[in-house]
């Protein structure tokens, strides 16, 4: 059966310049999109990939990315609320979807339940003190 | 009612004291609830207000200091934001919603609108430096044409927080009847009256405790952004003249305040600078004002409640932008702190733009200034007109000018 990820990679600073992604393709058979990749200099490379192959190879794939020293990991998506930045205004409210943003009623308190949260986003532009950052990873 | 009970001077002497007594807005309703309003004048010396929110009439007056050779700025930017520059040589005044001049505005429609004059008081009174560019033309007494440096708000000579209008006495409530998105300066309207958007702080607002401004004017010692400062007078658009419940308070905009500190005092906590989407750059400004209790009447007005202060609904869609004067409706400001409002038979979902919890927080503190002897009221030198003075706020008499009119 032929499955598609999205999926996250780190590389340590040391594997930053093995062909890795190569290995992947020839002994894996695995087909790859790349959706977002960074390597910083002395630090480590970030690489968001689609990853379409038999979910055997996928398996066996991650296994030998792993043993290399590669982080694997889902794409996931994240909005996180920035407490400090948050001006307690309550513009969100109206917006937020899920009441993954609360506001207490009596003393008018915003809060956020990070699991509550979907991260559809849409609390993000409109907030006036850009409380909110989105992280990939 | 009127009966005056103690004077400024004797509650100022009980400030230096440490016997002041002294509750928030929010804490004398609840003590005027237990023991009427009477019982609870004699009791309390001093009430606090406060409010937190975006306000677009704000700005900062500041001098940099002369450069050697000297340069009399034409043109000056910070952080890329034009200053105002037409005034002495090194005087510059920066509002908070001017945007950077290569900023795309709203041409990828709705902007996001990520940084502004707002952002730049906000950078100074954090203490970061800010990269200040200018040019000029070149004088005899004032050679120099060029000039970028940074800034510090340390080294400048002065820099005031110089805010025309402020501290709305009452606000409209934002609903969008049209078919599409819109974004406004009272944040994302979602079509079909899907939310409504306020911007008060109800029962704590200062000129909603103080509904005929008659403890408020030239002088009048507060707190601002944080640190202290004074208020200057009716800020611009002053309109008293607005209906009113039969308490006196009014049910529309009305009257506002024009206040004036210094920034270098002050604290980044409460002069926050904001992006609204699609509209562009403000200031959040922290204000609260203490109200003296000279007589009953005082604590009558300022125990007024959220259920008592009504707003007026304004479509944003059409009758705002239009000038219209046509309102969909009034609803009091607990209806909107619920969460919903009813309007006819639909429930609108409410968000605010003014931090409710803060403008409570604000009151705190200027109570605990005044409780530890560090902060003293005054009398207004020169008072704020109200409904008698006959003030209006005006459209633009437009008179269009003809081809060939010089």
């Amino acid at each position: 059966m032929t499955i598609t990820k999205k999926i996250v990679l780190t590389f340590p600073q040391s594997l930053v310049d093995k062909p890795i992604v190569f290995h992947l393709i020839k002994d894996y058979n695995l087909v790859f999109n790349i959706l977002r990749a960074s390597i910083t200099p002395k630090e480590e490379g970030l690489m968001v990939i689609e990853i379409s192959g038999k979910e055997d190879d996928f398996k066996k794939g991650a296994d030998y990315l792993k043993k290399q020293g590669v982080n694997v990991q889902p794409l996931k998506k994240d909005v996180k609320w920035v407490g400090k930045k948050c001006i307690q205004c309550g513009a969100c409210i109206p917006i937020c979807p899920t009441n993954a943003l609360k506001i207490d009623r009596d003393s008018m308190k915003i809060s956020f339940d990070e699991e509550k949260c979907i991260a559809c986003e849409l609390c993000v532009r409109p907030c006036p003190a850009r409380a909110f950052e989105v992280r990939l990873y | 009612m009127t009966k005056q009970i103690r004077t400024i001077e004797e509650i100022n002497e009980k400030i230096r004291q440490g016997k002041a007594v002294v509750v928030t807005a929010e804490e004398l309703i609840g003590l005027v609830e237990k023991d009427g309003i009477e019982k609870a004048a004699r009791k309390v010396d001093v009430v606090t207000t406060g409010t937190f929110g975006p306000m677009c009439s704000s700005g900062l007056l500041f001098n940099v200091g002369h450069t050697k050779p000297k340069m009399k700025i034409q043109k000056a930017w910070l952080n890329g934001v034009e200053a105002y520059a037409g005034l002495a040589a090194v005087d510059l005044f920066i509002g908070a919603t001017q945007i950077p001049d290569e900023d795309p505005a709203n041409k990828v429609f709705p902007g996001e609108f990520k940084y502004g004059g707002g952002h730049v008081i906000h950078d100074l009174v954090s203490g970061k430096d800010v990269r200040l560019d200018a040019v000029s033309y070149g004088t005899n007494c004032y050679p120099r044409k060029k000039l970028s440096t940074w800034l510090n708000i340390k080294d400048i000579n002065e820099a005031f927080l110089f805010n025309p209008r402020n501290a709305y006495q009452n606000y409209n409530v934002a609903v969008n009847a049209g078919d599409k998105t819109i974004y406004t300066y009272l944040g994302v309207l979602q079509p079909k009256f899907g939310n409504a958007n306020y911007c008060s702080a109800g029962q704590m607002s200062p000129l909603l405790k103080d509904p005929f401004y008659k403890n408020i004017g030239l002088g009048t010692k507060i707190f601002l952004g944080g640190g202290i400062g004074h208020v200057v007078g009716a800020g611009t658009q002053h309109s008293p003249d607005s209906p009113r419940t039969p308490k006196g308070t009014p049910k529309r905009g009305s009257g506002t305040l024009c206040v004036t500190g210094d920034l270098k005092q002050m604290d980044p906590r409460w002069l926050v600078g904001v992006s609204m989407l699609g509209y562009g750059t403000s200031l959040a400004v922290g204000i609260g004002v203490p109200i003296p209790v000279l007589s009953a009447e005082t604590v009558k007005w300022a125990s007024v409640r959220d259920e008592e202060i009504f707003a007026p609904v304004v479509d944003y869609s059409d009758d705002y932008p239009n000038a219209r004067p046509d309102i969909l409706g009034e609803v009091s400001y607990k209806e909107l702190k619920s969460g919903k409002i009813k309007l006819g038979r639909k429930e609108i979902p409410t968000g605010s733009l003014s931090g409710y919890s803060k403008a409570v927080e604000i009151a705190n503190i200027l109570k605990n200034w005044i409780k530890s002897g560090k902060f003293t009221l005054n009398a207004p030198a020169e008072k704020i007109g109200g409904p008698e003075s006959g003030i209006k706020f005006k459209l633009l008499n437009e008179r269009p000018v003809k081809n060939g009119d010089r």
